[in-house]
């Protein structure tokens, strides 16, 4: 990251200050992807006059960088008029959708409205996978038309490709797609829970061995000695930091005005159809408990030899059972990478073989 | 000489966060930031007032320096703020001032930074 971004970032964590917004802007979706974490029903979504009241008050609150996501964006007819909005308010755009319904009109207005950033996920280069996933016949095809109408415009488009056990050998091909496309490519090996905390669909992400070997991918993840290294001690400069930047200087709405501190960190943080954004930002007692967190109080994870390298996530823990608790599938990556078990397995390990030894002190009495 | 009229560029993002006026440009994601008096100068890029005038009302008239030297500047400054596609520059008043963006770089205050995101 560069030093002005650094800047900016370490100006709105030292004022409080919320500088990227994630609002979705509906759960629908023309897609059923297998992954997928979402409800995909309208339980009564903000209005257009609610979403623009909220990206006025979240302007006001100084955020600059929002993401207009969903479900996919342009279910929503009044789309466009959402994101003329949120141009008019000066917010650095991205949009996040699966591009099947951009057409020459779309492209257009994206271009002419300054978007900065178009991400997409595309699962594979095969049609037969991607459309399996997406359960949508054809959604390749149109995705990837979709890209090359914002590519001929000059948006930046960003192909995120979210590995699981169905698209495992495919990510090679996925990123020869995005360099053909001119796009730029993101790989992320996570499968979330459900936002209801159902976790049935984790089954769906790759195994640990699959994880190893994608770590040591030197066209994923570039210095592989570097990547993989064992970690360092961890110094007090490590355990008085936080974890990310959800809940302190980002958050996420849901399209039912639900402010959570990030869209993977589903905890209830008030609503902005009844609470000013800026009330909630400032006083919500949720919000100000993640803020609260340092590496230092989490109980099993201040004790890990992986805490100042972890990618732990605080939402995934929070799904998990607390969010001072492991994310056990960050523990996961941690371990593939460097092969070094984290405190969070080593305690399950040992409770797993607690009872047999009790059992068999027990029988020789 | 003729005058200059300066208008905000459209295909931008801008938000004043602690007197900062920072900036990302969608063209090539470039992230700037001005400092108080470009900031300043930003603001009141209304397409209509002339550059002069708005030397004259938020750089003379809020600080010691050569009003020569300040226009010299000045005008350097928003020529660079064009080449970027931050600040439309014209010799006639900019019928429409569209939503804009900034970025820095005066001799006389300092600021500057542009780096791609």
């Amino acid at each position: 990251m560069g030093s002005l971004m650094q800047e900016l970032n370490q100006t709105a964590l030292d004022n409080g200050l919320p500088i990227s917004v994630q609002l979705d802007v509906t759960y629908r979706c023309n897609e059923r992807c297998v992954h997928c974490y979402l409800d995909h029903d309208d339980h009564g979504e903000m209005t257009t006059a609610e979403i623009k009241d909220v990206l006025d008050q979240v302007a006001d609150a100084g955020v600059f960088f929002l993401t207009l996501s969903g479900g996919e964006v342009l279910m929503r007819m009044d789309f466009f008029e959402i994101l003329e909005h949120a141009r008019a308010l000066l917010f650095d755009v991205k949009i996040k959708t699966n591009a099947f319904m951009i057409r020459e009109k779309e492209a257009d207005r994206i271009r002419d409205l300054g978007v900065r950033t178009v991400q997409v996920s595309i699962y594979s280069h095969r049609a037969e996978v991607h459309d399996a996933i997406t359960k949508l016949p054809g959604s390749l095809k149109r995705s990837i038309a979709g890209i090359r109408l914002l590519q001929s415009r000059g948006v930046k488009v960003i192909i995120a490709n979210v590995l699981m056990r169905q698209n495992l050998n495919d990510y090679s091909g996925v990123k020869e797609l995005a360099q053909e496309l001119g796009a730029e490519y993101t790989i992320d090996p996570t499968i979330t829970p459900k936002m209801d905390g159902d976790r049935s669909i984790l089954p769906l992400g790759i195994e640990s061995t699959d994880l190893r070997q994608v770590f040591r991918n030197p066209d994923l993840v570039g210095n592989v000695e570097e990547f993989c290294a064992p970690p360092s001690p961890p110094n007090d400069d490590v355990m008085d930091e936080t974890a990310c930047s959800a809940g302190h200087t980002a958050c996420y709405i849901s399209p039912y005005g639900e402010l959570f501190p990030c869209v993977q960190f589903p905890l209830p943080s008030g609503n902005v159809r009844t609470q000013k954004f800026i009330d909630i930002w400032n006083n919500s007692a949720q919000l100000n408990d993640v803020r609260s967190i340092r590496a230092r109080d989490l109980p099993v994870c201040s004790t890990c030899s992986h805490v100042g390298t972890c990618t732990r996530c605080p939402g995934l823990a929070y799904m998990e059972g607390s969010m001072r608790g492991p994310s056990t599938q960050d523990c996961e990556k941690s371990f593939a990478r460097t092969g070094i078990a984290s405190a969070n397995m080593l305690l399950k390990a040992s409770r797993r073989v607690m009872p047999a030894l009790v059992q068999i002190a027990g029988l020789a009495q | 000489m003729n005058a200059i009229y300066i208008a905000r560029g459209t295909k931008l993002a801008g938000r004043k966060l602690k007197n900062q006026m920072i900036i990302m440009t969608a063209r090539d994601s470039v992230l700037s930031s001005l400092n108080e008096l470009g900031t300043a100068i930003w603001d009141a890029a209304d397409g209509v007032t002339p550059l002069v005038e708005i030397v004259d009302k938020k750089v003379c008239a809020e600080y010691s320096v050569d009003r020569a030297e300040a226009l010299k500047d000045a005008e350097e400054f928003v020529q660079d703020l064009a080449s970027d596609g931050i600040l439309i520059v014209s010799d006639k008043p900019i019928a429409t001032s569209p939503d804009g963006n900034e970025r820095t770089r005066m001799k006389l205050f300092e600021s500057t930074q542009g780096e791609r995101s």
